[in-house]
């Protein structure tokens, strides 16, 4: 192998340097979340204690801390689950031209650059003048999908894009319905990249906030209820908080990771028997 | 069934039905209430179907307006060009300096991480290291470069743009990263071989190749940092306006004809940046 152009160190350390930046600020309110009672919101640690978890724990004067994180949790799931479905089925027809597929593939683009305050504003004004109540699983749930579509179908162009059609046509030719070619075929080869849309759908639901802020109603969603509190509440909690959703949204990255490697582990097991004689 | 299988174009309608709901009920339906209500009048409790044009007038009267938006193309041009540079030169490093495609994976990955949680932890994030009493301002003065504490760290537009560029900077490394990796390695080679030097298979040969890529994550930057209200009212706290937060404050006063009126403006504006930016890629093509 050759050496290493002098080049490479350097750009190794700008590339330490981005990494630095990107988690030394979430490092250290995980260190500051541990400060001691009498401890501020900066340096240096009085103390080093459990106090502000604890303090999360039992109060509840400032808000629901945990009906609004079981809220974000479901409404993840269920963005997660439509995000996938709606993609893969987009994704397909995309593959070849319909009536209006340039003006739909435009609106998702539209929708992936749209101002988040004007999904906000107008799902709003459309749930207030047509007499409905705004409520996190109805509008916010709504909202919530119009960030969250774009990513799943870019993410289902792309990998369609590279789809080998061969495999469907041999599906065919071997007397497979539609249905069986997907079933058996199409969504086995695709698996894989439906748990990066999955992983999409989730995190991106479960952060989302400028697309929830006038569509979730009288129950805040969690990132409604952090930003609340960043008003109002002025100790280490408001560090505590951060914390444990952060690790919270680590497991569930882990947990899709360790997923999708499994996944890939047992396609590669299972791959092909060409050449390995007759079955 | 049959029927489907005959008509394969009445079988991708079938396919994109549920995605035109959601995007007809949630995207267009919006828009045109949007724009419908910026014609109408507000009094102090209601608002009043109508059809005037007052609220652009006072709009376009205000100079309020154009500080805002002069303030929200400033925060995009800014941090538009930081994460260019940081992006290009972080998948510069991956897609070209890491040899094996594990690592690459893993790398990539260690950047992607970030984004997958929550914006608003990591604004907060950013109040130890730059507060009046914070890690930064301590560390100059134990090293005696400022005698005080530096004042504008916090609640500042550099805030605002150090805030931008650790959220989004990751826009740009993905497009970018993805449009390198399809690069032929041999047109590399190639050049070499025809005596290039570093510099100048960058410069003649990444960079017009990367393009696409950089016009894609030049795209996600320049909407969300145009769309954005939140960042600029946590990061400098309350001091400085671009147009999101001109909207959420009429919001919150329940002034929404106004409001509309400026997230139409808002929404042109971003509508125009954005079909002069697709004039020099085809995103479809590039995905």
């Amino acid at each position: 192998m050759e050496s290493r152009p002098r080049s490479f160190y350097i750009l190794s350390a700008f590339f330490a340097l981005f990494i630095l930046f990107l988690y030394g600020p979430t490092i250290t309110i995980g260190i500051l979340s541990f400060q001691g009672e009498g401890g501020g919101l900066t340096f240096p640690m009085r103390g080093v204690s459990l106090y502000w978890f604890y303090d999360l724990f039992e109060q509840q004067a400032v808000g629901d801390i945990w009906g609004s994180f079981r809220r974000s949790f479901v409404l993840g799931l269920m963005v997660m689950i439509v995000t996938v479905v709606v993609s893969v089925m987009g994704g397909l027809a995309f593959r070849r031209k319909f009536l209006g597929s340039n003006i739909l593939f435009y609106l998702i683009i539209t929708s992936l650059v749209i101002p988040s305050i004007l999904i906000s504003l107008g799902v709003g004004l459309l749930f207030s003048q047509s007499g409905l109540n705004v409520h996190w699983s109805t509008s916010g749930f709504g909202s919530q999908l119009t960030w969250t579509l774009p990513f799943g179908l870019l993410i289902m162009f792309a990998v369609f894009n590279r789809f080998d059609k061969s495999y469907e046509e041999a599906a065919r030719d071997l007397g497979a319905t539609p249905w069986q070619t997907l079933r058996h075929v199409v969504l086995p080869i695709i698996a894989p990249s439906l748990i990066g849309v999955a992983l999409f759908g989730f995190t991106l639901s479960y952060d989302e906030f400028a697309r929830t802020l006038l569509t979730s109603g009288s129950y805040n969603t969690l990132p409604l209820e952090i930003y609340g509190m960043t008003t109002n509440v002025t100790s280490p909690v408001l560090y505590a908080l951060g914390t444990l959703t952060t690790v919270f949204s680590l497991i569930i990255i882990g947990a899709f990771l360790c997923i999708a490697l499994i996944a890939n582990r047992r396609r590669a097991r299972q791959a092909s028997d060409a050449g390995k004689g007759e079955i | 069934m049959k029927k489907l299988r005959a008509n394969p174009a009445l079988s991708s309608l079938l396919m994109v039905s549920p995605l035109a709901a959601v995007l007809l009920i949630f995207l267009v339906l919006p828009i045109v209430l949007i724009v419908t209500v910026s014609f109408w009048r507000a009094t102090e409790f209601s608002i009043i179907p109508a059809f005037e044009l007052d609220n652009y007038a006072f709009l376009f009267g205000s100079p309020v307006t154009y500080t805002v938006f002069f303030n929200t193309f400033k925060y995009a041009l800014i941090t538009w060009a930081c994460t260019l540079l940081i992006g290009f030169t972080v998948a510069y490093y991956l897609a070209f300096h890491i040899r094996t495609l594990t690592w690459q994976i893993a790398l990539f990955l260690l950047c992607t991480i970030p984004f997958w949680t929550s914006n608003i932890i990591r604004m907060i994030s950013w109040i130890p290291f730059l507060g009046r009493n914070g890690i930064a301002n301590s560390t100059l003065m134990s090293w005696g470069v400022i005698d005080e504490p530096i004042e504008w760290l916090l609640f500042s537009d550099f805030a605002v743009i150090l805030a931008f560029v650790h959220l989004y900077t990751l826009f740009m490394v993905v497009p970018i990263f993805n449009t390198m990796m399809r690069i032929d390695k041999s047109l590399i080679e190639a050049a070499r071989d025809a005596g290039a030097n570093g510099a100048q298979i960058l410069w003649n040969v990444i960079i017009p190749l990367t393009k696409p890529g950089i016009m894609i994550g030049t795209i996600f930057v320049v909407t969300l940092v145009m769309g954005d209200f939140i960042t600029v009212r946590f990061m400098s706290g309350s001091q400085s306006a671009n147009v999101g937060r001109l909207i959420s404050n009429d919001i919150a006063l329940l002034q929404y004809p106004s409001a509309s009126a400026t997230a139409i403006i808002l929404l042109l504006t971003v509508l125009m940046t954005i079909a002069i930016l697709l004039r020099f890629v085809d995103i479809r093509k590039e995905l």
